[in-house]
């Protein structure tokens, strides 16, 4: 190509000839620097991507060095934190650390939150995907959206405000602060949850298998009860796994509405305290940084991130590990 | 697979030979069917709770909320007074934080999601990494964000105690901050200025090289300044020994400052002030913040990655582009809408929490909005909780209105993020 362009102005060839090579050297030149730069901006993005691994190993790192320093302290022992359910690290003299006094108001929250959440989502997924004509879900998704969307000291507000009060319009038993309000509030938050999962577990059943049990004379109802819910089973039941370690998880909600007396109780009228709701206090409140109620915090933090992360990490096993493939 | 031969068994099995087995099959079906429709029934009415939960939430919000809906709100300090109480620094807080962590976030979270969707991993160390980089991202998804605040807390906040001294909580490393000791003058001593009544009250402050020197004594010839309008004015102050009677010269008498003059400390800073720990301020709450989004950015920038199709990929490739120049030049462009979605709603989420920045802030009561990196904040849902949760009456109607602000900033991204999704998929179709 380059005698071609010599050939057409004769006159101008050697420095024609000085040109190409000058273009030449660039493209290497530049070659060069391109892969300097791709190599930079790899390292870049690696350094993105440890990032997030910094971030969990930190976490651990952090709540399990506070924690150890809080079994330090001569007033605590793993045996009062690990089979106590006493739970007063305010109380001067008579201080007790144990743990279940906190993780039994969570579960019993949680507990609340699920038997709401739980049925409910699930159906609405199973309307949602099974039933639901095109225009009903262009209504029900955004409006779930809405519900997901909405922060959590918003529902906060709704259960202290709104549910409290109705519950104890209906029942007088009810304290102002207790655990039915809350659990409910929180069953509400993680209702979209369940059933944005669940549906997304339910649509990624193959169309060939509804399409098999309707043409075998079933009904609707016994294509899902039958087919399509024992193909999206694993996805189900990630869903609910995830679902209860948001419920666990949950702060601002126990923190306006269940109350601060920490209690192994099953009365769901009753105030207590879970784990998220007394590192609200703790944080709230002006304690000194380095007494043995500041570390306590550590070890809740570090309670509450063991059992969300089991569930989240048994969630997502369950969901890669046992999802039905169809070929 | 098995469930389906069930079902293939149940409708083979027998062919009805006698009128009596007909009837009996078709009273089985008739029952399967009227199940259906109860179901169906059942299904309906569940589904609709949502709806109803959903408007009894807005319908008992904005009724508490709208009537107490002012100018104030926006623009007045969180008094103690509830009539008069407004959240303006609670929603420059947020407007400072929330800003910041996004600064922070988008390119540490897009960065990940191109490396794990476009770089594909090149022996099998780094395949290794990539899917421990990547179940990774998918607990912290599920970390609650209160223990991101306790992270925060020790991370930033006070940064491991690596700076701690002998004495608590001391900064070590700052840039943009001058120190001042204030003195008062003797006119502004009821004793000292007895009855001269046109003695000026001013207030003199010496310059101090560090935060950690003992207070300033009063020296003859001390440099000090002084406010006058909104500069500093150097001053020349008459220092009065213990012994020396104050004259009674109005002029002078506001120039004298007592010679056992204790000084109170205060400091200025710069818009540029910045400080090693982070302490309770901005900064250190954009990096919790980002903590609490960043799984939620990753991955829903990897939808969006997945969802270009490969051929772009391929063409780019064929034409001799590295697998950067792909990313820049064909695969961001065409995700751009589809991040930015996500983003909106992740930024959406980080305005509304609540958890970690009131473990990291603690209930403060602040009447400025931030004014350096380094300030003191409260940001709009922490100042709800912080109203709802008094006892008084008029602070929960304050509270409901400032959830309808807080509901309608959100609901104006939450919007942005819809009418994006549709101008894409048009443009896709």
């Amino acid at each position: 190509m380059n005698r071609a362009v010599a050939e057409m102005s004769e006159a101008s060839s050697t420095s024609l000839d000085a040109r190409a090579g000058k273009i030449l050297t660039r493209s290497r030149k530049n070659l060069s620097t391109t892969r300097l730069r791709e190599a930079v901006i790899y390292i870049g993005l690696i350094a993105c991507g440890l990032f997030s691994l910094l971030i969990t190993v930190s976490i651990v790192g952090v709540l399990f060095g506070e924690t150890l320093q809080f079994f330090r302290f001569d007033e605590v022992t793993l045996a009062n934190f690990l089979g106590s359910a006493e739970w007063t690290p305010l109380l001067g003299a008579t201080k007790s650390f144990g743990i279940w006094g906190l993780i039994s108001g969570t579960l019993l929250v949680t507990g609340i939150a699920m038997a709401f959440a739980l049925p409910l989502g699930l159906i609405t997924a199973i309307y949602l995907s099974e039933y639901a004509p095109r225009k009903t879900r262009d209504i029900l998704k955004p409006i779930l959206e809405v519900l997901a969307g909405i922060p959590t000291v918003v529902y906060g507000f709704f259960a202290l405000m709104t549910i409290t009060p109705f519950l104890q319009w209906v029942h007088d038993g009810f304290n102002v602060y207790n655990a039915m309000s809350a659990g409910l509030a929180v069953g509400i938050l993680c209702f979209p949850t369940v059933c944005s999962l669940a549906e997304d577990a339910l649509q990624s059943v193959p169309n060939s298998l509804r399409d098999g049990a309707l043409g075998l004379g079933g009904t609707r109802f016994d294509a899902t009860l039958k087919v399509i819910l024992p193909a999206a089973l694993s996805g189900i039941i990630s869903a609910f796994l995830l679902a209860v370690a948001r419920a666990i998880g949950e702060t601002m909600i126990v923190a306006l509405a269940a109350g601060s007396r920490p209690q192994a109780t099953l009365d769901p009228r009753d105030e207590i305290q879970t784990m998220t709701g007394f590192m609200v206090q703790m944080a709230g409140g002006d304690v000194s940084n380095f007494g043995t109620e500041y570390f306590s915090m550590y070890a809740v933090a570090f309670t509450l991130f063991l059992i969300t992360l089991t569930l989240t990490m048994l969630g997502n096993l369950v969901r890669r590990r046992f999802r039905e493939t169809y070929e | 697979m098995s469930v389906n031969h069930n079902n293939a068994t149940e409708t083979d099995s027998p062919v009805p030979r006698s009128p009596k087995d007909l009837q009996s099959q078709l009273r089985g079906s008739e029952k399967r069917i009227s199940l259906d429709h109860i179901f169906r029934k059942a299904c309906v009415a569940i589904a609709a709770v949502s709806v109803v939960i959903l408007l009894f939430l807005l319908g008992s919000i904005i009724t508490q909320g709208v009537p107490s809906l002012s100018i104030t709100l926006l623009t007045g300090t969180p008094e103690p007074d509830a009539e008069q109480a407004g959240a303006w620094p609670a929603i420059a807080g947020t407007i400072w934080v929330c800003s910041i962590c996004a600064l922070i976030t988008l390119p540490i979270g897009i960065g990940t999601a191109v490396l794990l969707e476009e770089f594909k991993p090149r022996n099998r160390w780094t395949t290794k990494v990539f899917s421990v980089i990547q179940v990774n991202i998918s607990n912290l998804a599920g970390v609650p964000s209160v223990v991101y605040g306790i992270l925060g807390l020790t991370a930033f906040v006070s940064m491991f105690g690596l700076f701690d001294g002998p004495e608590q909580r001391q900064n070590h490393l700052e840039i943009g901050a001058t120190y001042y000791d204030q003195f008062t003058n003797l006119a502004s001593d009821p004793f000292m200025s007895m009855g001269i009544e046109d003695a000026k009250e001013r207030y003199f402050l010496a310059p101090v090289a560090s935060a950690s020197l003992p207070p300033t004594v009063p020296k003859a010839g001390m440099t000090a300044f002084e406010y006058q309008g909104d500069e500093l004015i150097e001053v020349d102050v008459i220092i009065v020994g213990p012994e020396d009677f104050p004259s009674d010269d109005p002029e002078e008498l506001s120039l004298s400052i007592d010679a056992s003059a204790i000084p109170g400390r205060i400091s200025e800073k710069a818009w540029y002030y910045f400080s090693l720990p982070f302490g309770r301020g901005v900064l250190a709450g954009a990096l919790t913040l980002m903590l609490v989004i960043l799984p939620v950015i990753i991955i829903s920038s990897q939808e969006a990655l997945r969802a270009v199709p490969s051929s772009l990929r391929d063409g780019a490739r064929g034409l001799g582009a590295t697998s950067w120049q792909v990313v820049w030049n064909i695969t961001l462009p065409a995700a751009a809408p589809g991040i930015l979605t996500g983003s909106i709603l992740a930024m959406s989420r980080a305005i509304g929490e609540t958890a970690p920045i009131l473990i990291i802030a603690g209930i403060v009561y602040i009447r400025n909005a931030p004014q350096h990196l380094m300030d003191s904040y409260t940001v709009l849902p922490l100042q709800i909780y912080n109203w709802t949760s008094r006892p008084q009456e008029e602070f929960h109607s304050i509270a409901a209105a400032g959830i309808v602000v807080l509901l309608l900033i959100l609901l104006t991204f939450n919007a942005a993020a819809v009418v994006l999704r549709q101008r894409m998929q048009n443009k896709t179709r």
